[in-house]
């Protein structure tokens, strides 16, 4: 491509990017509780924070794609089909200012 | 079945535009002991586990492998995307970009193709589950070279964060090896 090349890495709202960074937490802390649980299947703390975290995430994932876009492809889309829509997890600034 | 997220699992930044740190995070992308690797690794062991927390460990564990696959190929496209062809050829990622422009291919640092090679699948859960460990404290040095080799603040940030879940991954691991061989010691006991 000689032509000039478009940059894909592009900034989201601060308010988007807040809730976004804050679900990828939450399921970070669910990915930690899913393996340790696999090897302690009766640790009831860990189960307990496990269904606690659960709550929470799905409580942001809805607010997130009713306010912003969809998460996953199991969501009920306007017309044109929202799932394309830029940007993409990698081309997502997630440091305003870094890239 | 998967399906995919539109998130990732670490928000992965870059701080500057470090290309010869690109060139070397192509080791965990397709390298031996890639995310790659480890991932399909898991994936290919799961089948012959003889207890369920150890289908799950390995499931579990090589799902969470192809999200820091991602991770690694944002790192890379972040540092490319906005590179100008002479200079990705200047920092040596040269061969890369003449034969898969910005495309993040999965080969490693020098160049090297992966291939299956790299990975074992051999039934015996103790034997898989030794490679696993191995492969875990593998990824680990690696990460521990690329955090060295670079000062890009964005970098090392996300690099620390997976050198991490290497270390939690090994620990998962020893857990499971044990509750095999606990499982294997019950069943000669009632023979």
């Amino acid at each position: 491509m000689i032509e000039e090349r478009k940059v894909f890495v592009m900034d989201i709202s601060r308010d988007r990017l807040e809730l976004l960074k804050e679900i990828m937490a939450i399921d970070f802390s669910l990915v930690e509780l899913n393996l340790y649980l696999d090897t302690h299947p009766m640790d009831q703390r860990a189960l307990r924070l496990h269904n606690e975290y659960v709550m929470r995430s799905r409580m942001l994932k809805e607010k997130y794609e009713k306010d912003h876009a969809p998460l996953t492809h199991r969501f009920i889309s306007d017309c044109p089909w929202e799932w394309i829509e830029d940007p993409w997890p990698w081309e997502i600034d997630y440091e305003m200012g870094g890239r | 079945m998967w399906i995919y997220e539109k998130k990732l699992q670490f928000p992965a930044w870059v701080e500057g535009c470090d290309l010869h740190i690109a060139k070397l995070l192509f080791a965990q992308y397709g390298g031996p002991d890639s995310e790659l690797s480890a991932g399909l690794r898991y994936l290919s062991q799961r089948y012959n586990m003889p207890i369920p927390e150890a289908k799950a460990v390995l499931t579990d564990i090589g799902t969470e492998e192809l999200a820091h696959w991602e991770i690694i190929a944002t790192l890379i496209f972040k540092i490319v995307d906005r590179a100008t062809p002479e200079e990705l050829i200047d920092a040596g990622m040269g061969p890369n970009y003449i034969q898969h422009g910005r495309d993040v291919y999965p080969n490693d640092a020098a160049g090297v193709p992966w291939t299956a090679a790299y990975i074992q699948a051999i039934e015996d859960p103790i034997t898989n589950l030794h490679e696993d460990l191995a492969a875990e404290q593998k990824a680990r040095t690696t990460y521990e070279h690329l955090i060295s080799s670079t000062r890009d603040r964005g970098v090392i940030e996300t690099l620390s964060f997976l050198r991490e879940r290497e270390v939690v991954h090994f620990q998962r691991f020893g857990e499971t090896l044990r509750l095999v061989q606990e499982h294997m010691d019950n069943l000669k006991h009632k023979r």
